[in-house]
């Protein structure tokens, strides 16, 4: 019999197979953020509001946070509908224990390459600004810990979006869903600043909590006190992070339990596939 | 242990399929021993992929007894889909991987399921050799020419070396010589490796070259079931008689009873006849009077008579 360690090991074959593949498109997924980063670089004249803090380097953590969403989420989600579309989810269902594989794969893929933008994008930043914080050793523990939080928050919301939404058309709708939360999650201006309904929305979604760990972990220790509650609050981050990675691992499990159920609903359409070729 | 070796690959009885109020499939039964390769044919929104779908078990039958290599599709798990090929009518998945990558990997899904009588995967590199991609091995999937891409998806579906393996329309878009090759690799696989074959197509000449049985799917029912010989015989209709008389060539076709008759007449009148030939009409003739016959002519014409 299979044991739940070999599909294990078969999906991480996958997803390595995939890594490979997937980084040779990673100046895809690094240009948006790397020119998100060089527009900070020149706004760094600019300061944060009370404080002589640079209102560009202020903004570094949230960006590579956001890049956690486009690449992780949004990445397995268009991943997700592509795949249905063209058969591979057809592929995996046809082979024994192959849909296990599948997600296992595009899981770690997906969360290896997320890795891989944020370290360049986290490497150009270095690069361009001096002020981040004084103490790397511990910043650096800090994004051992936030990150794969956040991409554990993170990757499965991907997974249930490329589930649920059925048409690629329909992703551009996602896509401003998602600039939305980004508008309300205090990446680019402290949120304590901003109006009291926005703080309670944006601290709802896990862009925050991410943007929040990534500044505590960046940012020197004296910029807390632009946070709400004049803190990086990390036990909360980690409880919310938690929370939101294990509700979003539950919802995902059961659209993927439905998506198995609903019989050849992945099947692709004919139109444009080799019947074309008639 | 050897769950359900001594049953037919294939046991269906009264299948139905309904979407709503509309009956795709209205009773089909279809049996398939071991060893034999069976050709599903019919017209397009016949059933034909409907039917497949449900004995691979993607598909929940309405009503009807459905066996698979002794299982019920609906509730076969993975060790039974481990015993079954697929071969899929789309191809355009995994485009940037390599072909012998692509292979290796879907192989290593059948490891746990090896027998010694039944070793699981299919070494990769035979496969490939086998269906002559060895010099593609290490090409990128999305860069094989068609019929390329149509032989890695038959060594995908082979590589858990199954007892029974689905072909959907395997050929659509193929070149004439692309087919020949692939005809040959399916009799090839039937005889080699004691694996029980169902295809679905709507060439009647790959079903006549290729199929031990012929299974004709119309509205939902299979109208006829035999050898293509014996379908030939039982549907047509007529004899073509051809000769040459005095330098001028004819050509008859004479009711399939009076045929001995006319062609005895024929020489006794006449001692100038040469060139004769009688000949029955061929399958593809038969075919398409036995689906007129049955009422559904003008869909079948449109798709029979497409250029191949």
């Amino acid at each position: 019999m299979t044991t739940t360690g070999s599909i294990v090991r078969i999906g991480l074959h996958r997803g390595l197979i995939e890594l490979r593949h997937g980084l040779s498109l990673t100046f895809n997924y690094v240009f948006f953020p790397t020119l998100a980063v060089l527009v900070m670089y020149a706004l760094r004249g600019f300061s944060l509001a009370g404080t002589d803090y640079s209102l560009g380097a202020y903004a570094i953590p949230g960006i590579i946070a956001m890049n956690v969403l486009f690449t992780g989420l949004m990445g397995i989600a268009s991943a997700l509908m592509v795949e249905r579309e063209d058969g591979t989810l057809m592929r995996a269902r046809a082979t024994p224990h192959g849909t296990v594989g599948y997600f296992v794969g595009k899981i770690v893929s997906q969360a290896a390459l997320t890795c891989v933008t944020f370290a360049v994008v986290l490497t150009v930043a270095i690069a361009l600004f001096d002020d981040f914080t004084s103490d790397p050793i511990g910043g650096f523990v800090t994004l051992c810990w936030v990150l794969p939080l956040g991409i554990v928050a993170m990757l499965p919301i991907g997974v249930i979006l490329g589930v649920v939404v059925r048409h690629p058309r329909q992703l551009s709708f996602v896509s401003l869903l998602l600039m939305g939360m980004t508008a309300v999650s205090g990446i680019f201006y402290p949120l304590a600043l901003q109006a009291p309904y926005l703080q309670v929305t944006g601290q709802l979604f896990p862009l925050y909590w991410l943007g929040l760990g990534m500044r505590s972990a960046m940012l020197p220790a004296e910029l807390a006190a632009t946070e709400i509650g004049g803190s990086w609050r990390p036990v909360e981050t980690a409880a919310v992070l938690g929370l939101w990675a294990a509700a979003a691992t539950a919802l995902a499990l059961l659209a993927l339990r439905r998506m198995s159920h609903r019989a050849a609903g992945s099947r692709p359409r004919a139109a444009g596939h080799g019947r074309a070729a008639r | 242990m050897k769950d359900g070796d001594a049953a037919p690959a294939v046991d269906v009885r009264g299948l139905c399929m309904r979407y709503g109020a509309q009956d795709v499939l209205n009773g089909v039964d279809l049996r398939v021993e071991r060893g034999e390769i069976l050709a599903l044919l019919g017209p397009n929104g016949a059933g034909k992929t409907t039917t497949i779908e449900i004995l691979e078990g993607f598909r929940r039958r309405t009503e009807g007894h459905v066996r698979v290599l002794g299982v019920d599709p609906e509730t076969g798990g993975e060790r039974w889909r481990a015993r079954l090929g697929i071969v899929l009518q789309y191809w355009r998945d995994h485009r940037r991987w390599r072909v012998r990558e692509l292979l290796d990997h879907i192989g290593r899904y059948y490891r746990a399921y090896g027998t010694p009588d039944r070793p699981r995967p299919y070494p990769a590199d035979e496969l490939l050799a086998r269906v002559g991609l060895t010099g593609q091995a290490s090409k990128v999937v999305g860069d094989l020419s068609g019929g390329q891409r149509r032989r890695l998806d038959v060594a995908i579906g082979l590589v858990g070396n199954p007892e029974l393996l689905f072909l959907d329309e395997p050929t659509v878009g193929f070149d004439p010589e692309a087919r020949h090759d692939f005809h040959q690799l399916v009799r090839d696989i039937s005889a080699k490796n004691d694996t029980s074959i169902v295809l679905t197509t709507h060439d009647l000449a790959e079903a006549e070259t290729l199929a031990h049985t012929i299974a004709i799917l119309i509205d939902g029912r299979i109208a006829a079931r035999g050898t293509p010989r014996e379908l030939s015989a039982r549907y047509s209709e007529s004899v073509n008689v051809s000769y040459r008389r005095r330098g001028d060539d004819h050509r008859v076709a004479v009711p399939e009873y009076a045929a001995v008759d006319y062609v005895r007449r024929l020489l006794d009148g006449d001692p100038g006849i040469s060139e004769l030939e009688v000949r029955r009409s061929s399958f593809e003739e038969a075919y398409l009077s036995m689906v007129r016959s049955l009422g559904s002519a003008r869909r079948v014409l449109d798709d029979a008579v497409r250029p191949r």
